[in-house]
Formats: C-alpha cells, sequence, structure tokens
C-alpha cells in the first residue's frame, strides 16, 4: 500500500457491521480490464491543493474510491465538490498533490481528452446535451468506440453498438423520443440523457454532479435504482444535496468542507458527527 | 437504419418542400449552368448567346459560392466564425497568377519585376512556370497557412469572438505584406494583363468556356464533399463541437484534430475557388484580402442560412447578383443597401433565406 499516512477520519473500506447489505469494497476482485486496480482502489487523490488567486479552494484533500463502490459527497456551497470534479477530470491541475486512477495513470499529467478516454465519465451539474442532435446521435457520439478524425469520417454503426443504444434508450426511458432534437427534451429527460451517454461511454469511474436536480420524485427513486444497478460494474461518485437521495443510494458518504474531508461515513454516522452538524447548522 | 438522423437541415429542408420538387429545382439550375458556357460558343447575333460579360459575372459568383460553402463548413457546423477565408482566397488566385504571369512573361521575367529592374526571380517563384506545380501551389499555400495558423489556435483553445479576430488581423496582414512591391507579387496592382493558360488565349470563347465548366464542376464537388461530410458522423462530432465542446471533450474526443481537419480543408476549397476566379476575371491584387471581403463573405453565409449546405449558395448568389444590379443602377447605395440587408437578416431571419423558405414550406 501507499506509505502516506492515512488521515484517522478515514474509513478503510471495510465492511458494515451494522449490516447494509453491502459487500467489503475494495476487495480487488472486480478489476476490470486495462486499468490496474491491483489494491482494489480505483481513484486515489491524496494532499490535493488548489488555490485560485489566493483562495483555497481545495486543501490537503485526501480520499480513495474503491472498485465498484458508489460514493457519495456532500457538503454546504464552496466546499470544493466540483473543484474535485475538476481536478480528477483534468480542467483544472492542482497546485500539488497525487492524483492517481487506478494504480498507474496520473490523472494530473494527462489531458481531458486522455482521462475521458482512460475511462473516467463526467456529467456536469447543469445538463449538457448536443442540443442540435437527436436523441438517438447524442447516444451514437458518446459511445465507447475509436474517438479519432479518421474513425469519425468513416464510421458505420455496427448492429451490436445500435442494440446497445437501443437497450440504452430503454433503460433511460427515452425510446419513444429517440428522433427529438435534445434541445427540446424537459430538464428532468435531458438528466436522463446525460446519464445515458455515460452509459454507452462504459467508464469505469463516473462523476456525477447533482444527477437529480430537477427531477421529479418518482423519476429520483428511478434514478436511485439504476445508480444502484451501476455500482460493482462501475464505481460511482456522485455529488449530490437531496439528502433524501443520498440515504437511499449510499452507504458511503464522505462529507467536504472548505476543500478537504471533514468527515466520513454511514449517512447516519456522519449525519451525527458533531461537526458536521455545526458545519451545516452553523455555529 | 432509420433515416440517419443527421440528414441536417437539407435533407428536412427537400423533405418538406417536397424531395422531388428540390431536386428539380437543383437540377434545373445545373442544367443552366452548363449551358451557359455552350450558350457562351454560339456566334454572337445569336439570339441565345451568352455574352462574356455574363459568362464572367457569373462564373465569378460561383467562385463565391465555392468560398461561402467553404466558410460555412467552418462557421454553420463547427461554429468558428472566419473573417479572414478571403485570404485563403486571394492565395490561391495568387498561387495560380503567378502561373499565368510567367506564362505572359515567355522567357523573361514577369512585366512588373522588370519594372522594378529585379534580374532574376524569388526562390519562390521557382517551378511556377509548370502548370502541375502551380497547382500544388493553390492547394499548398493556403492549406499549410492554414494549418499553422489553425495548430497554434486550436492548441491555445481560442474561441469565439477572438478568433474572429485573430482571422481579421490575418487576413490583414497579408494584405500589408502583399501590397509591398519588395514581397514580389507586383505590390498593390498585384497581376494582370494574362495573355494564355496552358497556351490557349485566356480571352477566346473556348477557353472561358471551359473554365466556367471547371467552377461548375468543383462547385458540386464541394456540394457533394459538404453533403458527405454533413452526414457522417464528422459532421455529427462538428455540431456537438460547435454546441458544447467540453461535453464533447469528456465524452473523449479532441476537438483540435477535428477543428484543424475542417479549417483546412476549408481553406483548400477556398484557394482552389480562388484558382478558377483569377483566370475568368482577369485579375488579383492585394485588396482580395481586404478585411471586408471575407466580412462580405460571411454576409453571405448569413443570409443564405449557416448551418445549412445550400444557404450559403444562395446567399452568394443573391448578394452578388444584387451587388452587380446595384453598382450598375445606383453605385453609391450599394453599401448602405448590404448593410441594411444584413440588418434585416439579423433581425428578421435568424437562419436565413433558407429558414423562410423551409417555414413556407411548412405552411
Amino acid at each position: 500500500m501507499r506509505a502516506t499516512p492515512v488521515p484517522e477520519f478515514m474509513l478503510e473500506p471495510a465492511y458494515d457491521p451494522s449490516g447494509s447489505g453491502r459487500d467489503p469494497i475494495g476487495a480487488g476482485a472486480l478489476a476490470t480490464k486495462g486499468l490496474n486496480v491491483r489494491h482494489g482502489t480505483i481513484l486515489t487523490l491524496e494532499d490535493i491543493n488548489v488555490s485560485f488567486d489566493g483562495f483555497k479552494a481545495l486543501t490537503n484533500l485526501t480520499l480513495y474510491i474503491g472498485v465498484g463502490e458508489l460514493r457519495c459527497i456532500i457538503g454546504p456551497n464552496g466546499a470544493g465538490k466540483t473543484t474535485m470534479m475538476d481536478v480528477i477530470t483534468g480542467k483544472t491541475r492542482p497546485d500539488n498533490g497525487v492524483a492517481y486512477f487506478g494504480e498507474t495513470l496520473d490523472l494530473t499529467q494527462m489531458s481531458e481528452v486522455e482521462i475521458a478516454q482512460s475511462g473516467i465519465g463526467r456529467k456536469f451539474q447543469k445538463p449538457t446535451v448536443f442540443e442540435a442532435l437527436s436523441v438517438f446521435e447524442n447516444l451514437e457520439l458518446a459511445q465507447k468506440t475509436n474517438k479519432s478524425v479518421w474513425a469519425s469520417l468513416r464510421a458505420k454503426l455496427t448492429g451490436e453498438q445500435k442494440d446497445r443504444i437501443d437497450e440504452v434508450l430503454q433503460t433511460i426511458k427515452l425510446d419513444t423520443s429517440r428522433n427529438r432534437p435534445a434541445g427540446l427534451l424537459s430538464h428532468g429527460q435531458k438528466q436522463f440523457l446525460e446519464i445515458g451517454m455515460l452509459l454507452v461511454q462504459d467508464p469505469q469511474l463516473l462523476l456525477l454532479d447533482e444527477p437529480v436536480a430537477g427531477m421529479t420524485d418518482a423519476e429520483t427513486e428511478f434514478t436511485a435504482e439504476l445508480f444502484k444497478s451501476l455500482a460493482r460494474k462501475h464505481s460511482l461518485m456522485v455529488v449530490e444535496h437531496d439528502m433524501g437521495f443520498v440515504g437511499s443510494i449510499a452507504d458511503h458518504v464522505t462529507v467536504l468542507h472548505q476543500g478537504s474531508v471533514l468527515a466520513e461515513g454511514s449517512l447516519e454516522q456522519v449525519q451525527a458527527d458533531e461537526r458536521v452538524i455545526e458545519v451545516y447548522l452553523g455555529r | 437504419m432509420t433515416m440517419p438522423m443527421n440528414q441536417t437541415l437539407l435533407a428536412r429542408a427537400s423533405a418538406k418542400l417536397g424531395p422531388q420538387a428540390s431536386i428539380a429545382v437543383g437540377l434545373l439550375v445545373l442544367a443552366i449552368l452548363v449551358a451557359m458556357p455552350l450558350l457562351h460558343l454560339l456566334p454572337a447575333d445569336n439570339a441565345l448567346h451568352v455574352s462574356a460579360y455574363s459568362l464572367t459575372l457569373v462564373g465569378k459568383i460561383l467562385c463565391y459560392c465555392i468560398v461561402a460553402l467553404a466558410l460555412d463548413l467552418v462557421w454553420g457546423y463547427a461554429g468558428l466564425l472566419s473573417l479572414g477565408h478571403g485570404l485563403f482566397f486571394a492565395l490561391g488566385g495568387y498561387a495560380m497568377g503567378m502561373y499565368l504571369m510567367r506564362e505572359a512573361a515567355g522567357d523573361g521575367l514577369p512585366a512588373f519585376m522588370s519594372f522594378l529592374a529585379w534580374t532574376e526571380l524569388p526562390w519562390y517563384w521557382y517551378g511556377t512556370s509548370n502548370f502541375l506545380w502551380a497547382l500544388c501551389l493553390v492547394v499548398l499555400a493556403p492549406g499549410l497557412l492554414a494549418l499553422v495558423f489553425g495548430f497554434f489556435a486550436f492548441r491555445s483553445r481560442i474561441k469565439g469572438v477572438y478568433f474572429s479576430i485573430m482571422t481579421q488581423a490575418l487576413t490583414f496582414a497579408g494584405m500589408l505584406l502583399f501590397f509591398r512591391n519588395e514581397t514580389g507579387f507586383g505590390g498593390n496592382n498585384g497581376f494582370t494583363n494574362f495573355r494564355t493558360i496552358l497556351g490557349f488565349d485566356i480571352t477566346s470563347a473556348h477557353t472561358r468556356a471551359v473554365l466556367f465548366l471547371a467552377t461548375v464542376v468543383l462547385l458540386v464537388a464541394s456540394l457533394y464533399l459538404g453533403w458527405r461530410l454533413a452526414r457522417s458522423k464528422f459532421g455529427r462530432v462538428l455540431t456537438a463541437l460547435r454546441d458544447a465542446e467540453n461535453r464533447l471533450m469528456f465524452c473523449g474526443y479532441n476537438p483540435r484534430g477535428y477543428k484543424l481537419f475542417i479549417w483546412v480543408l476549408s481553406a483548400v476549397l477556398c484557394g482552389l475557388a480562388g484558382a478558377l476566379y483569377v483566370p475568368q476575371v482577369g485579375i488579383i491584387n492585394p485588396s482580395e484580402m481586404s478585411p471586408t471581403n471575407s466580412i462580405e463573405a460571411a454576409v453571405w453565409v448569413a443570409l443564405g442560412g449557416r448551418g445549412t449546405l445550400i444557404g450559403p449558395l444562395l446567399g452568394a448568389g443573391l448578394v452578388n447578383g444584387m451587388k452587380s444590379w446595384f453598382t450598375v443602377a445606383f453605385p453609391e447605395y450599394w453599401l448602405f443597401a448590404l448593410g441594411f440587408l444584413f440588418i434585416v437578416v439579423t433581425l428578421f431571419l435568424p437562419k436565413g433565406v433558407i429558414g423562410l423558405l423551409r417555414k413556407k414550406g411548412e405552411q
């Protein structure tokens, strides 16, 4: 394992005796092809610091995500949640610190495109889809395939790829809108389309920034089911404000505050934590 | 596959107008364009004779149509508004002009060089008496410039209005450079007094007809190329790039390569159009690089309807048709009319003339 000392509040990926029905994370059994996850950790962030003109957005942030884990990140506004995602996806470079995807890929040295190609998918806070293209075409572009210029010039969908898109269209319940321009979808439908785009991209780690914002209760519930079914095959990191939603999916929650990890554990544990209460309710 | 979804605007337009109708109109226009040079070959007293003036005028407009199409590929599809496409057009024109000047000069130096008392050709003029090398230059000069400019601009992620300003500055710099006599391209007079092309008299009816037909072929080929690109996944990636570049990057596409490809392709098309323009019009000078020319090209595209393939052709045809009428009838009011037209289009026809036609088709 790493030599870096683990802060005391970091939970070892461990079996939860209260029996939330979740397997121990970090068993390493679900190692995915192409990515070295020998130690069962898909994402490693250690001592990350980011500052913008003197404002420290992230301070010594240390966080590990296990293979197949579904992790929720909560925290008040300005806690650094989005900045953290920016660091992971290469949009923002940390001033210092270590960021590894799997055991070997140094995220601080890779471009945004390389990071996306290596298997990290991201859903933005504001749903971002290709508005002029149809729902089907949005999924077609997102699909995991060779994405070079030459490949695109000659690309033709294979039957297998079409089936996969059809399948995802069913999953996200947009089958009947497949030929509609994505710009005409409702806010909730756009959220689902963006999630669908992540599904066809088939990343090993999904970063989801407020995925249920603007969704109806039924849609939120459905999304919770969807995410739970994705975990284990994929690793998920979900940033969300909706505590009900967090409670329904996560058995492992990380609380960020002022750019570093304040508490980590099950939702009950962090909700009972004095410091968390103080941060959320004000002092 | 169900109707490929990116049948984009062209197909959607034709679906509404009725595909037969638009194909019929297209074929009719093509037939007229092919007939024009043939009718030009008729004796001058024949009622159907097309004058050299009309043929040159239409040939010139067809070259502008190719520029409009090329500009639309980068602006309408990829969202890169270039205000410097006149530079690529002029470079192609100058490359062809070099060949024509060498033809006119025979074994001696081109006239303007003798006038400057130069005794030998500058190095970049070597080989220009060879038609094939001149054709290579027509492609290489705009293509390489676009490649280098695009490489650095896209690497630095220059977008939007900053990109437009830089292209504008580039064409302005090119114009200043070519205005200098020392640059070796005839200074502010440019190239003129061409005599022959491949040994044929450049003013003869047959040569004019062939040049006109070559322009028609290039236009149809560009249109076909644009159509194929728009229908391909490449075209859909460009549209995605225009609307949500960040999303596309997080999908694993590197926008730089896509932008560079369409940017260089567009520049080369402009260069080819310029190369056909020069022998037909008989002159090329640095004013072709003036920023106003490039801005006018953007007006053609906006007026016709960007993001469609037919729109820019309509726009270029309409504006230039009006221009040649106005500059004869009310020469001093042309620029006012152009400005007025642009304001009307921006306010009332956001999708251009083609958007208007499509609306009519729906009703």
